[in-house]
């Protein structure tokens, strides 16, 4: 038999287990056209659904006419918020604790918010009938600066919430203002500011932008009225809770409701939201009893869906003079737009922002948080990160800067003595976490040899004196980022969204042959969970990867979790797929022991069979138990060989990274070319290299993107001036830098496989790297802090404002 | 994202679609590369009842050569125009200015004569026309007339060409042997409009200055191009920086661009002088 000539190692490779760079399974179907996007449904008798949107950011609706809308032939029914209210949809709660229009409601608070919703038997019937939908608006004053919306005397925008002191997290002490979050000692930090060497103080503002999936959001409603069974197909990256939530506000039973997230064209946070698309497509198939399809135009997306970020941080740092930190000081005002319908964990209004003490040993700190209404599209949502741990890390990596230019030190060596040390793991940051593993000084020395840092300076500083002889007129910029993440959300204890546990599943069952399907809780959108996730049971059991099916998205099928955001799937459903690889490894050891005829102990694991200790000849392979599970009566043992874990892990996971950028900047156009670019990477166990590479090429880019020029901008009457791709910067190729990656593995000491999760951690390190390498190119002129994006025009504005355009 | 309904027509020859505009009036309009109309159609900025699709119309297609002329159809697309040898040593200065427009998926499809007639600022080859000097050729129910790109221009999307004109071909006069030239542009990303961008050229008795999207027209500079002519740069940029408009949009405010509108072409007059023989 091949099989006992081939030596242990040989057996291994055959698996395609963890480390091994397996091609994606999915990209079969993906790049020869066969994806199954929302889109690509279509069921008979389908009609579709558009909305009427508002032109105004905040306006008064005296009254809505449908009359005209209703005789464009196609048009079967125009829905308005007097149309949802008796059945009590006018409204819906957000995952924020807030609540929201689901059609305006007397009034419109952001620019595409939605007024009407046109039923029709086709997408160019529906948009006639929008077209046709008159709407009389009686606008009212704009508010888009958030500390302009807490101004005594600030338009009320939400009329809603009158006399209401009292907000989901806590008192509200103005009509725009929607909690404060404080986390940390501010008393002790306040002292540690007044009596510190050096304090740098500095406004960061990481601005607002958008996740822009390249498939926008989308579903399609199907209620039977025989079976009284709801479908619905929609763009979810939480395909159960959206079940839940469905159950709950429509009161329809949550066993009635079935939803399926088929193939998803990228999310980064834009899909976790309930949109009002979803709840007006589930009330015109009540209606109609015909399935309707909701999807959106680019601009709907642009405008309406998630945005993200819009944090702005005041910050202050506290230093011996040597550079040692001893202090850190955040108050961040956070620009929510016109509903709170942030994407976190119930009890962190403002995300994981309080692991802003970095990758730094801080002893004391103090964060506040207000967040506040403005006349925007509602979202917070964490494109590509975990819960506010991009503007986490914005803000402490460009603090890092400030102090070393205060103290006149070389940020890469600031970075170093305050680094936590490998021996303060597992550490109890000042802020509340405790970071479960890292070894950043390794990382930190790894990166700066790797792009030979010293020579890098050497080289910036002879550029810099030719720029002065006016021999160039291009300045060399130095990128330094050390970014700690934090993600897996996470521990049930304390993290719920709308009283769901954060955990997470997956349910394995190996059929008589040996091969086998897996079902997990959580839902890819391009990540590759069909191809990793495969490798991890082809590991812990011995099948190959190639023989496992991987399935996600039916909640009617899948076990229940809480989705895929927040780089949670690899720390929370794939420690729950090992779990259940274990359950079923343990299992296969009984039956191993029962055909060998030895004692369970007696026999042992060896990549993909079960040998008796001591006589390797005699060993029954994965594929033997699998048929012996089938049709063995076997004493004490129950047929058949499948297992579920629901994984509920007991801490976040902490990847961290070092990256480097090196840019050149023209002083007078403001244009950039990044000339290097090189991430190391720290995600504790790899399970696919390939993989990992591919998540850090798409995150930088998405970083790079932000970092460079993309923006969601609104004029002061509060139109929206980037909905479009030909304002809303998206890079192609010729754009995106060459990357150069790289890693360290320490393990997460409490992580099953010792994964912590890769996804997100290029945009949360990219953008910071980005950012700091143009503030470098213009430090030695006096420049400390300048607001992203750092387009042609910003960039030509700094040289402007330093006097090098003479 | 949707347009209103319209009426599909596609003529095999002018006369047909000249009949087409005449019975349509204001209704109509015909459409080369769509690349401007048709996003205008779906945003429903432009709500027409007729579209007249010029593509089945041989007689607008062919680039064509000889003594000290090109004829370019209007209907000749970026591609063909970059992918044409005889063109590209017969007026360079074409060929760097197209392979800086939009990117290859839209050069297949767009076209010079859509380009230039639509009358959007931000388009590339209209002043690259005036730079060249070129002539228009339209046909109507009157017959055929020529306009000076020079003449061309009256406001943003409003042109020389009267609503039952369609422009047929492009006259361009080749510059004498060693002439140099440089078309320059700043833009934020491939496919973008220019932040600023120049057409130069420089030769004997023939010196030309054109930049683009930085009025509501293109904007070509006689005083600009007689001051380079005479060896003054600096006279050059004065003389466009005085000619030019800006205005401020997400590509920056107006001091940003008429700094860039300054460096872009002294950066096209460099490349241009040195290309000179």
């Amino acid at each position: 038999m091949k099989d006992e000539v081939q030596s242990p190692e040989e057996r291994s490779a055959g698996l395609k287990g963890m480390g091994c760079s397996r091609k994606r399974v999915e990209d079969v179907r993906f790049t020869q056209g066969k994806g199954n996007y929302v889109d690509d449904i279509k069921l008979d008798g389908m009609l579709t659904g558009d909305f009427v949107r508002s032109p105004y950011a905040h306006a008064r609706i005296k009254s809505i006419d449908t009359e005209a809308a209703l005789a464009v032939p196609g048009v079967l029914a125009v829905l308005t918020a007097k149309d949802l209210e008796p059945l009590g949809l006018h409204w819906m709660p957000t995952l924020a604790g807030d609540k929201q229009m689901v059609l305006a409601d007397g009034k419109v608070l952001f620019q595409g918010q939605e007024v009407a919703y046109v039923v029709a038997t086709d997408r160019y019937a529906a948009a006639d009938g929008v077209a046709a939908v008159e709407v009389d608006y009686e606008d009212l004053p704009v508010v888009t600066d958030p500390f302009k919306a807490m101004d005594p005397d600030a338009p009320v925008l939400r009329e809603d919430l009158a006399g209401q002191t009292e907000g989901a997290h806590g008192p509200r002490r103005h009509h725009n203002h929607i909690f404060t979050w404080e986390q940390g000692d501010r008393a002790a930090t306040e002292a540690v500011l007044a009596e510190a060497d050096v304090v740098a103080e500095e406004m960061v503002y990481y601005h607002r932008t958008h996740p822009m999936p390249l498939e926008t959001c989308g579903c399609v409603a199907s209620m039977d009225k025989v079976t009284g069974k709801l479908t619905l197909w929609g763009t979810f990256q939480a395909p159960h809770a959206v079940r839940t939530v469905a159950s709950l506000i429509s009161g329809i039973a949550e066993h009635n409701i079935r939803v399926i997230s088929p193939d998803i064209g990228g999310g980064f946070g834009n899909k976790v939201g309930v949109y009002p698309g979803y709840v007006c497509s589930i009330v015109a198939s009540i209606v109609t009893g015909k399935p309707v399809k909701w999807v959106e135009s680019r601009m709907d997306n642009l405008m309406s869906t998630a945005f993200a970020r819009d944090y702005w941080m005041q910050g202050k740092i506290a230093a011996t003079k040597e550079g040692k930190i001893t202090g850190l000081w955040c108050h961040t005002t956070a620009d929510h737009g016109g509903f709170d319908a942030c994407a976190d964990p119930t009890k962190f209004p403002a995300g994981f922002m309080n692991i802003c003490t970095g990758s730094y040993d801080i002893p004391v700190a103090y964060l506040a948080v207000d967040g506040v209404y403005t006349n925007k599209a509602p979202g917070g949502v964490a494109y590509r990160c975990s819960f506010r741990v991009t503007e986490a890390a914005y803000f402490i990596e460009r603090m890092i800067e400030v102090l070393a230019i205060k103290l006149n030190m070389d940020a890469a060596e600031l970075r170093r003595i305050n680094f936590i040390r490998k021996d303060q793991f597992p550490y109890q940051s000042a802020l509340g976490w405790e970071y479960d593993s890292g070894d950043y000084h390794t990382a930190w020395e790894k990166a700066l040899n790797a792009v030979g840092y010293d020579a890098l300076r050497r080289e910036q500083a002879a550029r810099l004196e030719a720029f002065k002889r006016g021999e160039t007129r291009k300045l060399i910029g130095i990128g330094l980022t050390h970014f700690t993440e934090i993600v897996g959300a996470g521990p049930v204890k304390n993290c719920d969204i709308l009283g769901l546990g954060m955990f997470d599943s997956c349910e394995i069952r190996i059929h008589p042959t040996g091969s086998a399907i897996a079902r997990l809780g959580t839902i890819s959108q391009g990540q590759g969970h069909a191809t990793t996730f495969a490798q991890i049971i082809a590991s812990e059991i011995g099948i190959p990867a190639d023989d496992i099916t991987l399935e996600e998205g039916d909640t009617d099928t899948a076990p229940y979790g809480l989705g895929t955001y927040g780089s949670r799937s690899t720390p929370v459903a794939g420690a729950a797929t090992a779990m259940a690889a274990r359950k079923i490894r343990a299992k296969a050891q009984m039956i191993a022991a029962y055909l060998l005829e030895v004692h369970d102990d007696d026999v042992e694991f060896d990549v993909d069979r079960f040998v008796v200790k001591g006589a390797p000849e005699r060993f029954k392979t994965m594929k033997e138990i699998a048929f012996a599970s089938y049709n063995q009566a076997i004493p004490g043992v129950e047929p058949g060989l499948e297992a579920v874990s629901y994984y509920d892990p007991p801490n976040m996971t902490y990847p961290f990274g070092a990256y480097i950028c090196v840019m050149e900047i023209d002083v007078d156009t403001g244009e950039h070319e990044v000339r290097s670019f090189y991430a190391l990477d720290d995600c504790g166990t790899r399970i696919n290299p390939m993989i990992i590479e591919g998540q850090v090429h798409g995150g930088a880019t998405e970083g790079y993107a932000i970092a460079m020029g993309q923006e969601i901008a609104y004029d002061d009457m509060g139109n929206h001036k980037t909905a479009t791709l030909m304002d809303f910067f998206v890079p192609t190729a010729w754009e995106t830098p060459h990357y150069t990656t790289d890693f360290t593995v320490t393990p997460s000491p409490h992580h099953p496989i010792g994964a912590k999760g890769v996804g997100e951690s290029p945009n949360v390190g990219s953008v910071p790297c980005f950012s700091n390498a143009v503030h470098d190119a213009f430090r030695p002129f006096g420049l400390v802090q300048s607001h992203m994006p750092h387009d042609h025009w910003r960039i030509w504005k700094i040289a402007e404002d330093l006097g090098l355009h003479g | 994202m949707i347009p209103a309904g319209f009426e599909y027509h596609r003529p095999a020859d002018l006369a047909s679609a000249v009949g087409i505009l005449r019975a349509h009036g204001d209704e109509a309009r015909v459409v080369a590369g769509g690349h401007s109309l048709i996003p205008m159609m779906k945003l429903r900025m432009a709500e027409l009842g007729h579209l007249i699709d010029l593509q089945a119309i041989g007689e607008l297609k062919g680039i064509e050569i000889d003594e000290g002329r090109v004829t370019l159809g209007a209907m000749t697309t970026q591609h063909e125009l970059i992918a044409h040898e005889g063109l590209a040593r017969a007026i360079p200065l074409l060929r760097e200015a197209a392979l800086q427009i939009a990117d290859p998926q839209v050069r297949y499809m767009g076209t010079v004569g859509g380009n230039v007639a639509n009358g959007d600022p931000g388009n590339d080859m209209p002043g690259l026309m005036q730079c060249l000097d070129a002539r228009f050729e339209l046909y109507g129910a009157e017959g055929t007339r020529q306009v000076a790109a020079r003449e061309f221009y009256e406001a943003a999307y409003f042109t020389a060409r009267a609503d039952d004109e369609i422009l047929t071909r492009i006259l361009l006069p080749i510059p004498p042997a060693g002439t140099g030239y440089a078309y320059a542009k700043q833009k934020r990303k491939i496919g973008d409009y220019a932040t600023a961008a120049a057409a130069v050229l420089i030769g004997e008795g023939l010196s030309s200055v054109a930049m683009t999207n930085l009025s509501d027209t293109p904007v070509w500079s006689e005083e600009a191009g007689t001051a380079l002519a005479g060896g003054d740069i600096e006279g050059c940029v004065e003389a466009m920086l005085a000619a030019i408009d800006p205005q401020e949009d997400m590509r920056g405010p107006i001091a940003f661009k008429r700094h860039v509108a300054a460096v872009i072409l002294r950066r096209a007059i460099d490349s241009a002088l040195s290309r000179r023989a």
